[in-house]
């Protein structure tokens, strides 16, 4: 491998790094406060009214909040038990891991805004989507 | 124009600090636990970060005509399904992806590829036994594999509408 061609790609990876680093970090330190200040309870109570309305808020929430996947299961979790259907739940969990409002614009900035736009839109699409056909399977496997 | 993007990481960055700047001042015990989980995220994938940035050196070294070949346009079945396990594999909060997927689309990577392997982030692997504990079997078979195909739809889309 050619030594000074290696440290030049390495320079110039790291270059290019460090342009993204600030937009990066801002994304970061915003998700600490969206979840500091969204609390799980103030997401429950958007629930129960009735089940368009809840879709609706379990793919916006879905699609604000970010972070851990993990964190999703447990307040689909909850939220499944005080008898939210799992249509609004799986709008939730889908939305939670494929639209990205925080992180847009990180994605926007590197990847491009049209690109961004684009791939965030189509992703809240398919949420409803995907979580109308995995109720309507799961009604006809149970 | 580059420089202008380069700008706007910085203005971003400072409009988040304002933002906490003001937050602190509403309500200090919240802010603090906001900025110390953020620091947290930040050190956890700290590893990561390090990883992408040895597969972005890597990549330089990679001509494009292989990236093409790959993960291109006319790299057909294979490309996508190369895309949708490297996404489901790949770990880490989806952001710290978008440089190597900005640097892997300079080398001829689609757009719609781009689109299914961050899409196939969703499907978190070493989360599916805990899918499975909270919402069941058959539940997350199911989810999980109308997010593979909902990837692969999402790529074309994406393909389809940029192109």
């Amino acid at each position: 491998m050619d030594f000074q061609k290696s440290y030049k790609y390495m320079l110039k990876t790291i270059k290019g790094f460090a342009s993204i680093l600030p937009i990066m970090l801002g994304i970061i330190f915003l998700i600490g406060l969206v979840k500091e200040f969204i609390t799980f309870k103030s997401i429950a109570t958007l629930f129960g009214n009735n089940l368009i309305t809840d879709v609706l808020f379990g793919s916006v929430a879905g699609s604000i909040l970010a972070g851990n996947a993990l964190n999703s299961y447990v307040i689909g979790g909850e939220l499944l038990d005080s008898g939210v259907s799992l249509f609004a739940i799986t709008a939730f969990l889908v939305s939670w891991v494929t639209v990205g409002i925080v992180q847009l614009p990180a994605e926007s900035a590197i990847l491009g805004k049209k690109f961004a736009l684009w791939r965030n839109v189509i992703s809240f699409i398919l949420t409803l989507i995907v979580a109308v056909f995995v109720v309507i399977i799961m009604g006809v496997v149970s | 124009m580059k420089k202008k993007k380069s700008k706007n990481g910085y203005y971003f960055a400072i409009t988040v600090a304002i933002i906490y700047i003001i937050v602190l001042i509403i309500n200090p015990r919240k802010t603090g636990n906001a900025f110390l989980y953020s620091l947290g995220i930040f050190k956890k994938i700290i590893p990561v970060l390090i990883i992408i940035l040895i597969f972005m050196w890597l990549l330089k070294f990679i001509p494009r005509k292989k990236v093409k070949k790959y993960i291109g346009s006319g790299s057909g079945l294979k490309g996508w399904l190369i895309v949708a396990l490297a996404g489901m594999l790949s770990h880490g909060p989806i952001y710290v992806w978008y440089p190597l997927l900005k640097e892997l689309r300079e080398k001829g990577m689609n757009n719609g590829m781009a689109a299914t392997f961050l899409y196939c982030r969703a499907v978190k692997i070493p989360l599916l036994p805990m899918m499975i504990a909270y919402f069941g079997g058959s539940f997350t078979l199911i989810l999980t594999l109308a997010m593979v195909v909902a990837s692969l739809l999402e790529g074309i889309i994406i393909q389809r509408v940029l192109s």
